[in-house]
């Protein structure tokens, strides 16, 4: 089988994969990076979002053997000793979550809009841009409350 | 999902050769499309050809008169680019209105033109601009390659390596998305050139098709008012659980107008 290597929260790893192995497969399964979930398998939910070098991709959705040699960042990647991210702290403050299912990629992707878009941002931007994640507890409004104070959060720290 | 062989060639001539190998190799570009449906087991594949390593195939360039967007360009790099909102803003609201934020980080302009879902929205672009689709063979003219369903001029063996746009003198794009999956329900893209007025559908029928009638008017008075007399026949039209062809024949011309309204 063919080998992948690439770097995880900052840490070079390398396994052997099938062709058909899939980044979230290979996070889970092989890594047994347990945070980033599996919704729907489709690429419409977003549970599964990750950072590939740095853009917020559905890693149900990318072959591991596509991203030999990637910087990968998951949910556990986000806290440094201990202390969690400013977005994850939004979260928690605002209570950005219900079954808390969907929030690893729900963060993981606020992170990616973020970068795109400024720290500054209105709740239409939020909400336009949330378009591939998917909350089925519908716990939406605290969802984007928490991204707005996240982001201007990350502005100040 | 089968297995398959998984290639990462380092040039386009060891792609090309990897293609031509055996019958049932397929590309990789951003793999949005290819891989949902090798999960459904919709098509199955001993190989895939993934053309992430070619650095070469991505990104936005003005040549001339022309917009010039690698292959492997994502949606969202599109959407961004300082070249393409200054010379065809229509069609940086086409790329930033693909799918959704993270679909649009990965998917890729050749991708969705090899695929050729009759759904997708740079078809509209594509055909509305008149663009030209480069491969590692030949140029093929937008009005020459999209032939019907999910089927293109492409021949075995043959890569998109970049789309040359003509700058217009004004386009618009309007759709009406599917709510879940953002497709076009309806899509249709307006272009005023040297040459006339072109009007791109996409979404309503088995392949992104040209609206003659609608150029023509338009080309006597560039306005939306000049589509009033415009009637779509829903025959041939698509018809599922999103809208009836009725309902799409209705909404070619809405959405036509609001693309003319829109142009800059």
């Amino acid at each position: 089988m063919p080998v992948v290597t690439m770097t995880v929260n900052g840490q070079r790893v390398s396994a052997e994969v099938e062709g058909r192995t899939l980044l979230v497969q290979f996070l889970r399964e092989h890594l047994r990076l347990t945070g980033t979930h599996v919704g729907c398998d489709t690429s419409q939910c977003g549970c599964c979002t990750v950072h590939v070098n740095g853009q917020g991709m559905k890693s149900c959705t990318l072959l591991a053997l596509a991203c030999e040699g990637a910087t990968i960042t998951t949910i556990e990647g986000l806290a440094v000793d201990g202390k969690l991210h400013p977005m994850q702290e939004a979260f928690h403050e605002h209570h950005g979550l219900q079954c808390g299912y969907c929030t690893p990629g729900m963060i993981m992707s606020a992170l990616d809009m973020v970068r795109r878009k400024g720290n500054d941002l209105d709740e239409s931007t939020v909400r336009e841009q949330l378009s591939g994640n998917l909350c089925r507890c519908t716990g939406y409004h605290n969802i984007v409350k928490a991204i707005q104070a996240g982001a201007a959060a990350m502005k100040r720290s | 999902m089968y297995d398959f062989d998984y290639h990462r060639p380092t040039s386009i001539e060891q792609a090309a050769a990897l293609i031509s190998s055996a019958d049932d190799v397929k590309l990789l570009a951003g793999g949005m499309s290819l891989l949902p449906s090798l999960k459904m087991r919709l098509a199955r594949y001993t190989a895939l050809v993934d053309l992430g390593a070619l650095k070469e195939l991505v990104g936005v360039r003005r040549e001339g008169a022309e917009v010039v967007i690698g292959a492997m360009t994502p949606h969202a790099v599109v959407a961004a680019s300082a070249e393409v909102h200054s010379a065809i803003p229509a069609l940086a609201v086409l790329a930033g209105g693909i799918a959704d934020p993270l679909v649009r980080n990965r998917g890729t302009i050749g991708g969705s033109l090899a695929h050729a879902d009759p759904a997708a929205d740079y078809p509209a672009g594509v055909l509305g601009c008149g663009a030209t689709i480069c491969t590692n063979k030949r140029r093929i003219a937008s009005d020459d390659y999209f032939l019907g369903m999910f089927e293109t001029a492409l021949q075995p063996g043959e890569i998109i390596t970049s789309v040359r746009f003509p700058v217009p003198q004004k386009a618009g794009y309007a759709k009406l998305h599917q709510q879940a999956s953002r497709f076009a329900v309806v899509g249709v893209f307006v272009a005023r050139t040297a040459a006339g007025v072109r009007v791109a559908v996409t979404g309503a029928a088995p392949s992104v098709f040209r609206l003659k009638e609608a150029e023509a008017a338009l080309a006597k008075k560039f306005d939306a008012s000049a589509l009033a007399g415009i009637a779509v026949s829903p025959d041939g039209l698509n018809s599922d659980i999103h809208a009836s062809a009725e309902y799409r024949a209705h909404c070619v011309v809405v959405m036509a107008k609001r693309a003319v309204a829109a142009a800059a």
